[in-house]
Order: C-alpha cells, then sequence, then structure tokens
C-alpha cells in the first residue's frame, strides 16, 4: 500500500480525514469562548478528566493528541514524498506559462507547509505557551484573549485560518476521489459539502480573533 | 509508347492450397491437411510480422501464444497507432442474431457478388466462415461493442444490405478492435514471446536460396539499418492509397514492404483495384495533406444533389428546389442515394466534371438533411449522425444542421495487394501476406465492413492455421547471418539506396513529388480510366522518377531521427507501383467494381464486365525497375455464385 | 494569415534544446495546426534546413500520435487532437508555442516529438483479457448490462496520445491507466484479472516514473476525447478494493 502512490494517496486522504474531524470539533468547543471564560476553562479541565474513571487522568487527551500526531506525520510525510516525486517527474516546465487549475489546488504545497508551521506556533502558543510571555497554565480563556490582543498573533492566525480554508476545500474533496467515493451524480454535491465545510470552518475559527478584536470576548 | 506497357504474359499461376470439394468443407480439409508443428518445437521457430494493424497485431499476438517466437515491427511509436483504428462503420459477420435470414452462405455470396466476381470463391467462404468466431473472440478481449437494453449485441445493416449483419463500437468500430489486438500482442510481449520493435521500418527483404528468411529495417530513431531474421516472414503493412498522395490512409502507411518484397519475387495483383469512397470531406486547398472520410450511414437520410446549371455559384440555400439536381435519385429511381459506392463516387466526378460541382475549385456535391431535419425533427437527425455532424463542423467551419454538406469521392482502400495462395503464402515460399497487404478476398470492389473483418480473420484464424504447414515442411537447416552474401548485398543495396537520396541535395521536396505523382494518378487512374489516359500516365510517371532522382532534396544525415528521408524513401516506392497500377489498369479493357474503364460501359454508363477475357486476377512478376513486367494469370472459377452484371437502376 | 512561430528544436535526447522563431505567411483559416507546420517544413527542406519533427499519422483525431503543446495547451485551445485544430482558432500576426509533451516519462527524442513507449508497458503490465484466440465462447454467453457496456465504452475511447501526463503539473498518467482499468475492470469479462489488474497497471505506472495524482483536473480538461477525471476516482475505488481483496487472499 505505502508503496504506491495511489496508497500514499490514500493514506493522506485518511489522514485528512481524521484532522477535518478533529477541527470541526475544535472548532465548536472553540465558540464556548463566547459563552465566557468559566464555561471555556471547565470544558478545557474536562478534556483531562474526559474519559475517567474508564481512563487515568489525562489519557483521553493524549490518545487524541497521539492519533492527531500520527495523522499530522502521515500526511506529512505521504505529502513530501508525493510532491518530491511530483516534481521530478516533470523535471521541465513549459515555456509558455499558464495559470493551472483553481487557486485552492495550486496551494495544497504552501497551505500545507503553512499550515504546518501554523500547528508548530499555535502549541507553543496555547497548550506550552513556550513562546507565549504571559502565558497561565490553566487559564485558557485568558490566554487566547492575549494572543489576540498582538496584532502578530491575529495575522498568523487569521493566515493560517484561511490558508487551512483553501486546504480543506480542495482536500476534502479531493479524498473522496482518492478513495474512491466521489462520482459524476455525487460531484455536486460533494463539492457543495466541501466548500461549505470549508466555509464554516474558516468563519467558525476566524470568529474567535474577531470577537477579541471587536470586544465582543474581553 | 512506353516500353514498360509491352508486358509479356507467363505461365498461369495456380492456388494449389485450397482442397477441393465442397466449399463449405474446404477450410476444415485444409486445416487437417496442414502439417503441424509439435509444440514444444515452436518456440524454436521465428516468425516476423511487420505491422500491428487488425491483422498483424492479430497475427502476433495469435503465433506467440501457440509458443512461436514472434519478432514484429511498426514505424508507429506504439502498436496501438496502426491505421486500422480509423475505421469507423463496423464489422461483418454471419451470426444471424436478428434471425432475418443471414447465414454463411449468404455474407459468402454478397461478398464475391460486390466484389463483381473477382475474388477467389474458396477464400470468400473461409472469409464467411470465420466471421462468426471474430466476434466471439472480439467480445472475449473486451472489445465494447454496441449492446441494447438485454445486454446483447446490437446490429445494424450497412453498405445496402439487406440483412443487419454489421457489428460496431459506435463511429470507432476500428479502433476499438485494433485495441483488442493490441491488447492481445501487449500481452505477449511482456510474456516475452514476442520482441516488438517500434519506430522501425521494413526497407527490404531477404530472400536467400528462393525462401523469406528475414528483412531489413531501418530504426527512425538511431537511423541505424539493421538485418532481422527468421523462418517465415508475414507482411501485415496495410494498403497502398497513398500512392494518390491524397487518401483517407494515415499521413505515413505506405507500400514500401509490399513493393520492395515484390521487387524480391513476390507476385503483386490487381494493383488497378482501389476502392472510392463517396462521402469524404472535400479538399479546401493546395495545403490539403489528407481527407477525412465520413460514414457511409450518411447516405441512409442525408440527399445527394447538385445545382442543374453549370457555374451555379449562389449558396446552397438560395438555390430554388426545382433548379436542384437530386441526380443519384434521377438516375437510380430504385436505390436513389444509397447506390454501392463506386456508383455514387463516379456519379459525383460526373457532375463536377460538367462544371456542376459546389465548393472550392467546384470539387464537392452536396449532401443535404433539411429533408431529414424535416422530417424526423432535429433532435433524432442529432441523435443518429451528431458524432459526423460534429467533426464536419470542426474541419469545415460549416453547420451541416444549416448548410447541406459538402462531400466528394476519395480514395480509401486497396483491393489489390500481394499474391497470395490459399494459404496465404506469397510466390515466395515463406513470405506471407495478410490484411489489406495481400490482394485479397474482396475482388474488385470491397463492400462496407469488410475490410475489419478480413484483417482479423487472417490475422487471427487464418494465418496460424497455415503457417504450420510451412514451418513444418520446410525446416531451415543452415542459420543466415548478415555476414551471408545474399544479405550482404540487400544490405548495401538499402544503404545505398538512402545514401543516394541524401547525396542528390536538389530543390525539391519529397512531399512536392508525391504531390504531383498524386495528381496524376487521381487524374487518370482515379475514379474512371481511359487507355488514352492511362498511357499517358505511363509517360508521366517515369518522367517524374527521373525528375525525383535529379531534384529531390532530403536535409540531415541517415544516423539520425529524419522524417524527409523516411518520406523520400517512401515516394521512391510511389513512383514504381504507380506504374504497375496503371498498367494493369491499361491491360484490364474491361470495368469491374472499383475498376472503370470508360471504354466498357453499357449505354447507359454502367460498368461493363468482361468475364469471357477478364475473368482472372492478375499477378505481376517484377523485372527491373521501368521494364515491362510478366503477367501471370490465375483464373477465376464460379461453382457457387454464378456472375451476373450488376444493376442498380 | 502571418504567424510567427516559437518551436522547440532539439537535435535528439541528448541534446539541449531551446526555442526558435520562425515566421511563416501565407496561412489559411482552413488549414489544420499540422499542415500549417507542413507548410514550415517545405520552406525549411527547400532551404537546407533541418524540418520540424513532431508525431503525426491519421490525421483525423483517433491514432493519437500527434502530441504538440500549444501556447501552453496539449493540443492547443480547442477539445480535440493537434491534427483536428484549425488554423481559424489563430488570428492574423500571432505568435504561437509550439512545445513537446513535457514529463520525465516521455523523453524528448527530437524537437517535438517525444517517447511515449512508458504507455505501451503500463498497457502490457496487465490492460489486456486473457483471452487466447480460439478460446472465446459465443459472444451472447454472456450478457453485458448497456449501463456497463457505455461505461466499458466511455473509457475505452481512450487514444494513448498522453495530452494527460503533458497537461498534468506532476506529469501524472492516472488519466490513461484508469481509462483501461476502467474499460476493462467493469466488463464480466475482464472480472478474472480485476484485481491483478489495477494492481499491476498502477505498479507499473508508478515503476515508470509518472507523478501522482492531485486531482487538478487539468487532464480531463485536456483529454480530446472527454475521459472525465471521475474515471481516477473510479480506479482508486478498484485499487482500494483490490488491495483489500489481495490481503485476504494471501492471509
Amino acid at each position: 500500500m505505502w508503496d504506491s502512490t495511489v496508497g500514499k494517496k490514500a493514506v493522506m486522504a485518511t489522514s485528512g480525514l481524521v484532522m477535518i474531524a478533529y477541527l470541526v470539533v475544535h472548532m465548536a468547543a472553540n465558540a464556548k469562548i463566547f459563552l465566557g471564560a468559566a464555561g471555556f476553562d471547565a470544558y478545557a479541565h474536562w478534556l483531562r478528566v474526559m474519559g475517567e474513571p474508564v481512563l487515568h487522568r489525562e489519557w483521553g487527551l493524549w490518545i487524541a493528541r497521539v492519533v492527531l500526531l500520527a495523522s499530522v506525520v502521515a500526511h506529512g510525510v505521504s505529502a513530501y514524498q508525493l510532491s518530491r516525486r511530483d516534481i521530478k517527474a516533470r523535471p521541465t516546465g513549459y515555456v509558455h506559462k499558464k495559470p493551472r487549475a483553481t487557486y485552492a489546488t495550486r496551494t495544497m504545497r504552501w497551505g500545507g507547509v503553512i499550515l504546518g508551521l501554523f500547528i508548530v506556533w499555535h502549541i507553543l502558543d496555547l497548550t506550552t505557551g513556550t513562546v507565549h510571555s504571559g502565558f497561565e497554565e490553566g487559564k485558557p480563556y485568558s490566554n487566547v484573549v492575549d494572543t489576540f490582543s498582538t496584532w502578530y498573533g491575529n495575522v498568523i492566525y487569521i493566515t493560517a485560518m484561511l490558508a487551512m480554508g483553501l486546504h480543506v476545500r480542495h482536500g476534502l474533496w479531493s479524498a473522496a476521489q482518492t478513495l474512491g467515493v466521489g462520482s459524476r451524480v455525487r460531484d455536486r454535491s460533494l463539492k457543495a459539502v466541501a466548500n461549505g465545510l470549508a466555509l464554516v470552518l474558516t468563519v467558525g475559527f476566524i470568529s474567535v480573533p474577531v470577537g477579541v478584536m471587536t470586544g465582543v470576548v474581553s | 509508347m512506353s516500353a514498360f506497357a509491352e508486358y509479356a504474359v507467363g505461365e498461369p499461376v495456380v492456388d494449389d492450397k485450397a482442397p477441393a470439394g465442397p466449399i463449405a468443407e474446404r477450410w476444415d480439409t485444409r486445416r487437417f491437411q496442414a502439417k503441424l508443428v509439435n509444440p514444444a518445437n515452436r518456440r524454436k521457430h521465428t516468425v516476423i510480422v511487420v505491422g500491428t494493424g487488425l491483422a498483424g497485431g492479430a497475427a502476433g499476438a495469435t503465433l506467440a501464444e501457440q509458443g512461436y517466437h514472434v519478432v514484429q515491427f511498426c514505424y508507429q511509436d506504439s502498436p496501438r497507432r496502426a491505421h486500422s483504428i480509423a475505421a469507423q462503420g463496423g464489422i461483418n459477420a454471419a451470426k444471424n442474431y436478428r434471425n432475418d435470414g443471414d447465414s454463411v452462405h449468404r455474407l459468402f455470396y454478397d461478398t464475391v457478388k460486390g466484389g463483381d466476381f473477382r475474388a477467389r470463391e474458396s477464400n470468400v467462404h473461409r472469409l464467411a466462415q470465420i466471421s462468426v468466431e471474430i466476434i466471439d473472440q472480439c467480445v472475449a478481449q473486451g472489445v465494447p461493442f454496441a449492446r441494447e437494453y438485454g445486454g446483447l449485441l446490437d446490429t445494424r445493416s450497412f453498405g445496402g444490405v439487406q440483412v443487419s449483419r454489421t457489428f460496431y463500437a459506435r463511429g470507432q468500430t476500428g479502433q476499438q478492435l485494433l485495441l483488442g489486438a493490441y491488447q492481445a500482442l501487449s500481452r505477449q510481449i511482456a510474456a516475452g514471446n514476442v520482441e516488438m520493435h517500434p519506430r522501425t521500418e521494413m526497407l527490404d527483404l531477404i530472400v536467400v536460396d528462393g525462401r523469406a528468411r528475414g528483412i531489413v529495417a531501418r530504426d527512425l530513431i538511431t537511423g541505424k539499418i539493421e538485418t532481422y531474421f527468421a523462418d517465415a516472414v508475414v507482411l501485415a503493412s496495410g494498403g497502398y492509397g497513398n500512392v494518390f498522395y491524397l487518401s483517407t490512409n494515415a499521413m505515413n502507411s505506405n507500400a514500401t514492404a509490399v513493393w520492395r518484397a515484390h521487387r524480391r519475387g513476390a507476385y503483386f495483383a490487381n494493383p488497378c483495384f482501389t476502392q472510392i469512397h463517396p462521402t469524404c470531406i472535400p479538399r479546401t486547398g493546395d495545403h490539403q495533406s489528407k481527407l477525412t472520410l465520413m460514414s457511409e450511414s450518411l447516405r441512409n437520410d442525408g440527399r445527394i444533389w447538385v445545382p442543374k446549371a453549370k457555374g451555379d455559384t449562389r449558396p446552397a440555400n438560395e438555390i430554388p428546389e426545382d433548379e436542384r439536381d437530386y441526380y443519384l435519385e434521377r438516375i437510380y429511381p430504385s436505390f436513389g442515394n444509397l447506390v454501392p459506392r463506386d456508383i455514387a463516387s463516379r456519379a459525383a466526378k460526373n457532375v463536377c466534371d460538367e462544371g456542376r460541382g459546389v465548393g472550392p475549385g467546384g470539387q464537392g456535391v452536396y449532401l443535404d438533411f433539411a429533408d431529414a431535419i424535416k422530417r424526423m425533427g432535429k433532435k433524432k437527425v442529432e441523435a443518429k449522425y451528431g458524432n459526423l455532424f460534429d467533426m464536419y463542423a470542426r474541419i469545415t467551419d460549416e453547420d451541416p444542421y444549416k448548410t447541406p454538406m459538402r462531400i466528394y469521392p476519395a480514395v480509401h482502400y486497396t483491393m489489390g495487394g500481394l499474391w497470395v495462395d490459399y494459404d496465404l503464402q506469397t510466390t515466395v515460399p515463406g513470405l506471407f501476406a495478410i490484411g489489406e497487404a495481400n490482394f485479397s478476398d474482396h475482388g474488385a470492389n470491397r463492400l462496407g465492413a469488410s475490410a475489419l473483418m478480413q484483417g482479423l480473420a487472417d490475422g487471427y484464424f487464418v494465418l496460424p492455421s497455415t503457417i504450420n504447414d510451412y514451418l513444418a515442411r520446410n525446416p531451415h537447416k543452415d542459420e543466415v547471418s548478415a555476414e551471408h552474401p545474399v544479405v550482404r548485398e540487400v544490405m548495401s543495396e538499402t544503404e545505398d539506396r538512402l545514401a543516394r537520396l541524401l547525396a542528390v541535395d536538389g530543390d525539391r521536396t519529397p512531399d512536392s513529388f508525391h504531390r504531383e505523382l498524386g495528381e496524376v494518378m487521381w487524374e487518370f487512374c482515379g475514379m474512371a480510366r481511359s487507355e488514352t489516359g492511362l498511357r499517358k500516365a505511363l509517360e508521366r510517371i517515369p518522367q517524374i522518377r527521373d525528375e525525383f532522382w535529379r531534384r529531390i532534396k532530403v536535409p540531415g544525415t541517415g544516423e539520425e531521427f529524419n522524417q524527409s528521408l523516411e518520406k523520400a524513401n517512401r515516394v521512391v516506392d510511389y513512383l514504381e507501383l504507380a506504374e504497375l497500377m496503371c498498367l494493369d489498369a491499361l491491360h484490364r479493357a474491361e470495368s469491374c467494381g472499383g475498376h472503370f474503364r470508360e471504354e466498357s460501359q453499357t449505354p447507359d454508363g454502367e460498368a461493363e464486365r468482361r468475364d469471357e477475357e477478364f475473368s482472372y486476377a492478375a499477378a505481376w512478376e517484377f523485372t527491373a525497375t521501368g521494364a515491362a513486367p510478366v503477367l501471370h494469370k490465375e483464373d477465376l472459377v464460379f461453382d457457387y455464385v454464378h456472375p451476373t452484371q450488376r444493376s442498380y437502376a | 494569415m502571418k504567424l510567427t512561430l516559437r518551436v522547440w528544436r532539439q537535435q535528439n535526447a541528448d541534446a539541449p534544446g531551446a526555442m526558435s522563431t520562425y515566421e511563416v505567411d501565407g496561412i489559411s483559416k482552413d488549414m489544420s495546426f499540422l499542415e500549417m507546420l507542413d507548410t514550415l517544413n517545405e520552406e525549411l527542406i527547400v532551404k537546407g534546413d533541418d524540418p520540424v519533427a513532431f508525431d503525426h499519422d491519421c490525421r483525423e483525431g483517433i491514432c493519437g500520435a500527434c502530441s504538440l503543446v500549444i501556447n501552453g495547451d496539449a493540443h492547443g485551445p480547442e477539445r480535440t487532437t493537434t491534427c483536428q485544430l484549425h488554423m481559424r482558432s489563430f488570428k492574423d500576426g500571432d505568435t504561437i508555442d509550439i512545445e513537446p509533451w513535457r514529463a520525465a516519462a516521455f523523453p524528448v527524442v527530437k524537437d517535438l516529438v517525444v517517447d511515449r513507449t512508458a504507455f505501451d508497458r503500463i498497457i502490457q503490465s496487465g490492460g489486456y483479457i486473457s483471452a487466447p484466440t480460439g478460446s472465446a465462447p459465443d459472444a451472447h454467453a454472456t450478457p453485458v448490462p448497456k449501463p456497463d457496456a457505455d461505461f466499458a465504452f466511455e473509457h475505452a475511447e481512450c487514444i494513448g496520445c498522453g495530452a494527460c501526463v503533458a497537461a498534468c503539473p506532476n506529469g501524472s498518467a492516472m488519466l490513461f491507466t484508469s481509462a483501461k482499468v476502467n474499460h476493462l475492470n467493469v466488463l464480466p469479462q475482464g472480472a478474472p484479472e480485476r484485481e491483478s489488474r489495477v494492481l499491476d497497471m498502477v505498479g507499473q505506472m508508478d515503476h515508470e516514473g509518472f507523478g501522482g495524482c492531485t486531482l487538478t483536473g487539468e487532464c480531463a480538461t485536456a483529454c480530446p476525447k472527454g475521459i472525465p477525471l471521475f474515471s481516477i476516482t473510479h480506479m482508486n475505488k478498484e485499487w482500494l478494493r483490490a488491495n483489500r481483496k489481495d490481503k485476504r487472499t494471501a492471509s
């Protein structure tokens, strides 16, 4: 499976779908921020005790983290290997250049790289607090507000979310094709779902910094 | 008076392979009589196959499946591109799935009659018998023939026959059948049983001790000329319609393989039998490089006409009904627009010669669907002919739904070819010719949807059951190598020929000579031929040939990819073959099928056959370039289908 | 019409290549694109220059030999083969860039001619139904539902020209491969080799050095025969199915 370009694409598609599912949950949870600090922080706390008493404290969280990490690695490694292969397969370009394919399609590679870097920053910023000067452990609400009170925090975040939207837009549809569930009859609805979900995710995520900037969240 | 026309008549040529007895049993008998090669010994036999079309592809695959070692060649970059791919209409088979009275005997009868009684009965009957197996074979290979809602195969009637026996895959039957053969061949290539040489063109035949032992071929990429040896050589290199320059053949289809074989001793039979297809898109100017055929099925609903007045240049829609001449309907009231190909073609030429042709140069007639659209509605016409209309619109930039299409006849198929016996062996032992390359089972005129049938019959079923007889009876005791004096000579002749072409360094391109030759052939050896015209052509062709060798310009070298050199070398052979075609047309002072001699027509202008003098196949033996060949006649005997004069009035 | 042509010239596979500029005059709107190139070549030959090499044969859009990238588009601006493209698609005074198919798996032979034998090897790896001559049952022994027959035909229309590879930014041969896989896999006659066919053909495709599919859709847009992008989706499904089945039989 892993030896084949089609197999690698299937790995990318599956890991991509896992991450999209995670994004949906993540975005929905983010929306809790509009309900105030107490609810948001309580939710963050619950994430750590989720699954108790079957699971130990933070086990559920770590399981999710491992699955996500595995997805990111699988997605990234296959993307990297496939991209290298693709570039090698077309060593000479055309002299007459033409813009090809849609914007979302053309930006998959760079979009992916941007998202990868963003994830690192995002974790260092809001999970570990390593790059976050005023970071307070266990106070996610104020940490979020703090991040989005800086201009660079907003720029990084909003740029990344736009990239995410484009990435999901082509990625979801593309994953469906790779896994063989697309078809001529289903295409319109599939595209609508991909576009719709990309839009909802983008708007949903961006609403948080916008909320902080406009003072709705403070 | 051309010295070439002073031919001698030699001994008759006889097919001694077709068994006697009832015609329906001959093929079985022959297969039983044919000696077999032990399966364990087959891989020790190498067979060269030149060409990968329906005949060559099918033969290569089948021989390899049987266990022979096959070495195969094509000039294209892939065996999948052979020109069989362009056949549109369909393939005939006497399946009688329609229960409409078809049978092997009826297909046999129709083919002999359609060929105007110039084909060998035994061969045609075998063809009709095998037609049934071809369809089975192709379906098993996954050829996507058209099907009905019940999942069974659809058929249609084609070319004016009264039964529905033509199987088809939309307008791409040739493509689908060819891909079937190509895939079967690919499987054998992968298995190591076929050694495939694409972009390699045969330039000569190696005959040692009177037997075909190999070929000389040029790698078109590196320019390297090499020899290949085998126990038998099979030519499946197609027809020679490109002698006319403009034809529906592919640009690179050529006659070099058959012509070089002819020069090495294989008789060339009935070279003047060429088929001119009535429904092609007319040429637009001198730049025209080839002609495109549109399916004959258009004549089922379209009406053919020209203006009554000469030189009427009004647009078609402005010519009132009573000033139009629906000449086919007028001359042939019972068949109307559905008369056979040769008659429709000649009638178009006649009205154009009268100055009533339409379009650029007056070389065209209208094929009008206005009535059909009125009768059936645009939707139905579109469903039936949409593809063809689109193709026409793309090429001509005219909308056939609004203005009538313009059509004109074009050279399409050559019934003549290397003379072969019932085993498909030429007069050179060990050299076989299959498909359009042989003088075929179509006599003087081929029926629609029969070319695919014959190519596949030869390739899948006939040759693989007859070549074993030759191989088993004539084991080669000595190996031939490149050092053999005969091989060296053939090799150096080939090298010299190419070197000469490069050395002339004149001022005219290969295409300009080809075009000039084509004009002469179309004018004098085209749809209607006359003694005066043919004699003129016989005078003109050697002159063009002389000029060719004085003024040809081929840039580059022979040691590289050089398309001008390829082209020039093909023109060399056209310039010789054309002469033989004209001589054959001149000697056959009768009209039959696609060969119309103006001197031999009925009072109402129909082709008149002269069976008492010409009921034979004319097989020509080569002597020297420009020197008179020797004619060998094969008498044709008709025990089952008795010759009658065709009448379509 | 008078045109300026910028044509890729390359003496052979190993030589470096570059664009050369030519002027052609007296071009008629009714000419096909290849006839326009014929005109240029006739002039070049008479001048003693090397004519531009390009692949072509049937010139009626079915053999798949012609293969030019014209102004950045495989087969030019119309959805057809180069041989069926006519000069009326261009204007007097236009500059036209003509380049060969570009892909690592399609090395240039000379000028505009490339080596497409990789496609043949993909077919050889499994693009057939094993039905030796003479072994076939009656053609009506197995009815094929019309929708399946039509699906097979739609994919069987591929002419193997390679425009899909030329148009794909990744030089991927997925559309070509999927067309043949789908043609044969949907038919009952193709069922016994259904799994091995798709696995072997995809394997060979990768082995030839074609890129992977990123579903840009460029291939289907360039395809002169209209093989749809879903062809690839369908092959992916076949491949995944074959992979599962393959594992089952292996265990």
